[in-house]
């Protein structure tokens, strides 16, 4: 079955020759970076594993670990904000609002601030073996993907186990938003984990504003505050330029029952446009970091 | 009919080296960024076409670039000007075991490594096998990396990058692996590739496995291409380089002010080539000249020879030849005579010592000066022997 020396020298002879490490045009060559990210998704798919794995490797209670980090943070909030400062007075079933938001709150920044430390996390594959480098930042995303899915479904069991399952029309609204949170952190992810590269103060910053950027989304608190406080200014506006905002608006509504049926939850006006213009915003944010990348990319090898 | 397999076209690679990394300095040195700036070039106009199913060495001094060549030919560097073209199934071995997680086990460490060099899920199940064999550790398979030896690692990592399918292999100083049974066995497995028409482009210090598997050699100096083509004739060049650096770099070192001094070392043979290079069974003599402004009671004069990587062959001095040095001050030229040069082919250096008989030392340098032998056609080795094998039957 083996090939004789001539039999590879014709095959050789036969494939054309291809120059290497050129960027193509603007489409073009988002086009073959993307060919090749496909051709390799098999890797894509070991690398996940490999992260999964080796993150709770050696310790006995293994996954259980990924769970009990957003459980432990929703008991404070649900404890901290909602008993004691009250606020699970005004919002319904507290426990369940408060976990949506958090989890695709994680779910976004597992990606943006995992990804940005990618490819300095795995420099000893980038300087010594050629893969189209996509594949760092992508991987830290299957991971997240993962992890978001165990928690989803356990936020569905917890809302039928207290008869509010968001078996209804606005569950539609679901995959829009998740969409939405997924492009545009997978941009902010190919993008800055480029920058990071050059610059690491980058992965310090992510973190910082990262931080920030928790309370400026209505995740433990409720868009109704928001709505009392900036009644419709220019100040609510700018607010719900945060595609991640709008994302978790979206999923609230989505999976929320007890919001809905109580009738005191507040909502944005045309809050499905404004996902829909989140999510071309963030289409076109994930070619232009692809793009951005693959510029960057070149000089991996000796920055690390 | 040619068919290249890589084509590098006037590639040129030029490294920015930034002496300061933090914001701060950034902002500080905005001003002067230039001058926090160095930059050299790796490559320089570097042009070469490889030929399908042969095995070229990359040598040069360390920095001569021939890892970033190699690299730059992998894809993992992308050059500043000029392009590369390439054709077939590449694997790059630049560093074993390169993405072997600690945490995860041989076999899922196998799957991982041979996904990168890029193996299907069907040919690395298909091969697993093989590659366990292989790397002789059939027992560890099942445990977590972290917990192999060094050697059990290398010989892992080496095992899944030979059993890739590659057209071109690209390998950089990674030969020198594991017990001297695995190292034949690599060697084996590396002339198995070439009989099967792969090509191999391969960095390596060792002179030895450069002339023993390549058909050609490029000899790259401060980023250019200094010699490409015969091997030996390559080899030759790279020692002479090495040889000048080396000289340069060589310890002379009076001990003892005002004493016999060491002025100059030459060596001189009746049987040479026209590029100097000395033919089995020349006659050699090394002259050592000296000035001596003082006349110390009872001294001596002493020659050592060495392979260049420091292997003593044959050592003499003028006390043990039974030779009185004269004490009238004035320069004088010390002569040994080394009749019938039995040595093998390659690179001799010779360090030459000057000494009280009490054991002081008055001058000495390492290494004075070096020649070259022709290689030997029979048999290989640092000395030559003439000869010769016959064959009878052993049942009459």
């Amino acid at each position: 079955m083996a090939e004789s020396a001539t039999e590879r020298r014709e095959r050789i002879r036969a494939e054309p020759m291809a120059p290497i490490g050129t960027h193509g045009g603007l489409f073009a060559g988002t086009l073959s970076s993307y060919r090749q990210v496909v051709s390799e998704r098999y890797l894509l798919g070991l690398l996940v594993k490999r992260e999964l794995k080796a993150r709770y490797k050696d310790s006995s209670l293994g996954f259980l670990w990924s769970l009990i980090r957003p459980l432990t943070q929703l008991l404070i909030y649900y404890f901290a904000l909602g008993e004691i400062l009250g606020l699970a007075r005004q919002i319904p079933s507290f426990a369940v609002f408060v976990f949506i938001g958090l989890t695709a709150w994680s779910f976004f920044t597992e990606i943006v601030s995992g990804g940005t430390t990618s490819i300095v996390g795995n420099s000893g594959l980038v300087k010594k073996v050629y893969l189209p480098r996509e594949i760092f930042p992508l991987s830290t995303i299957g991971g997240a993907l993962f992890n978001y899915a165990i928690q989803l479904s356990i936020l569905l069991v917890a809302t039928l186990v207290i008869g509010q399952f968001p078996a209804r029309a606005e569950l539609a609204l679901f995959p829009l938003a998740f969409a939405v949170i997924l492009i545009n952190a997978a941009a902010l992810a190919l993008l800055l984990s480029a920058v990071n590269v050059y610059l690491r103060d980058t992965q310090h910053l992510v973190e910082v504003i990262l931080t920030v950027l928790f309370w400026a989304s209505p995740i433990v608190y409720s868009f109704t505050f928001v709505r009392e406080a900036l009644d419709g200014s220019l100040l609510e506006q700018l607010y719900l330029a945060n595609p991640v905002t709008v994302a978790i608006l979206g999923m609230q509504q989505a999976l929320w029952v007890a919001g809905s049926e109580s009738g005191t939850a507040v909502w944005p006006d045309d809050l499905v446009p404004r996902m829909w213009i989140a999510l071309g915003i963030g289409v076109v944010m994930l070619w232009a970091s692809q793009r951005v990348f693959s510029r960057l990319q070149g000089n991996f090898a000796q920055e690390l | 009919m040619s068919t290249p397999i890589v084509s590098v076209q006037d590639v040129s690679k030029r490294f920015v080296i930034h002496k300061d990394k933090s914001v701060k300095e950034r902002v500080l040195n905005a001003a002067r960024s230039r001058q926090h700036r160095d930059d050299f070039w790796a490559l320089k106009n570097v042009s070469f076409e490889i030929e399908t199913g042969s095995t070229v060495g990359l040598v040069g001094h360390n920095g001569s670039g021939k890892s970033t060549l190699l690299k730059a030919v992998g894809g993992i560097i992308e050059p500043t000007s000029g392009s590369i073209w390439r054709r077939g199934r590449l694997a790059a071995l630049l560093e074993l075991g390169a993405g072997f997680h600690a945490d995860l086990t041989g076999r899922e460490n196998v799957f991982l490594n041979a996904a990168i060099l890029g193996l299907s899920r069907e040919e690395t199940t298909r091969k697993f096998d093989e590659i366990v064999a292989f790397s002789g550790i059939e027992e560890f398979i099942d445990t977590q990396v972290k917990f192999y030896s060094s050697g059990m690692y290398v010989r892992l990592a080496f095992a899944v990058a030979v059993n890739v399918d590659p057209d071109l292999l690209l390998v950089d100083e990674v030969l020198a692996v594991g017990d001297e049974p695995f190292q034949k066995k690599c060697m084996d497995k590396i002339a198995d590739f070439q009989s099967e028409g792969r090509t191999i482009v391969l960095v390596s210090h060792s002179a030895d496995q450069v002339g023993s598997l390549c058909d050609r050699v490029l000899v790259l100096d401060h980023g250019e291409v200094q010699h490409d083509g015969d091997t030996a004739e390559g080899l030759r060049v790279l020692r002479a380089g090495f040889d000048r650096a080396r000289q340069s770099a060589s310890t002379s070192s009076p001990m003892v002010g005002g004493l016999p001094r060491l002025l100059d070392v030459t060596t001189h043979a009746d049987l040479i080539d026209s590029t100097g290079v000395l033919r089995a069974g020349a006659n050699l003599t090394i002259y050592v000249d000296i000035d001596l402004d003082r006349a110390p009671e009872g001294w001596m004069a002493g020659i050592a020879i060495e392979t260049p990587l420091g292997q003593p062959i044959y050592r003499v001095n003028t006390d043990g030849l039974g030779v009185e040095l004269p004490r009238t001050a004035g320069r004088h030229r010390i002569s040994f005579l080394l009749p019938e040069l039995s040595l093998g082919g390659g690179q001799y250096q010779v360090n030459v010592g000057l000494a009280a008989k009490d054991g002081t030392t008055f001058d000495r340098r390492r290494p004075a000066t070096s020649f070259f032998v022709e290689h030997d056609h029979q048999g290989a080795g640092v000395v030559r022997m003439d000869s010769s094998a016959q064959y009878a039957p052993l049942d009459p």
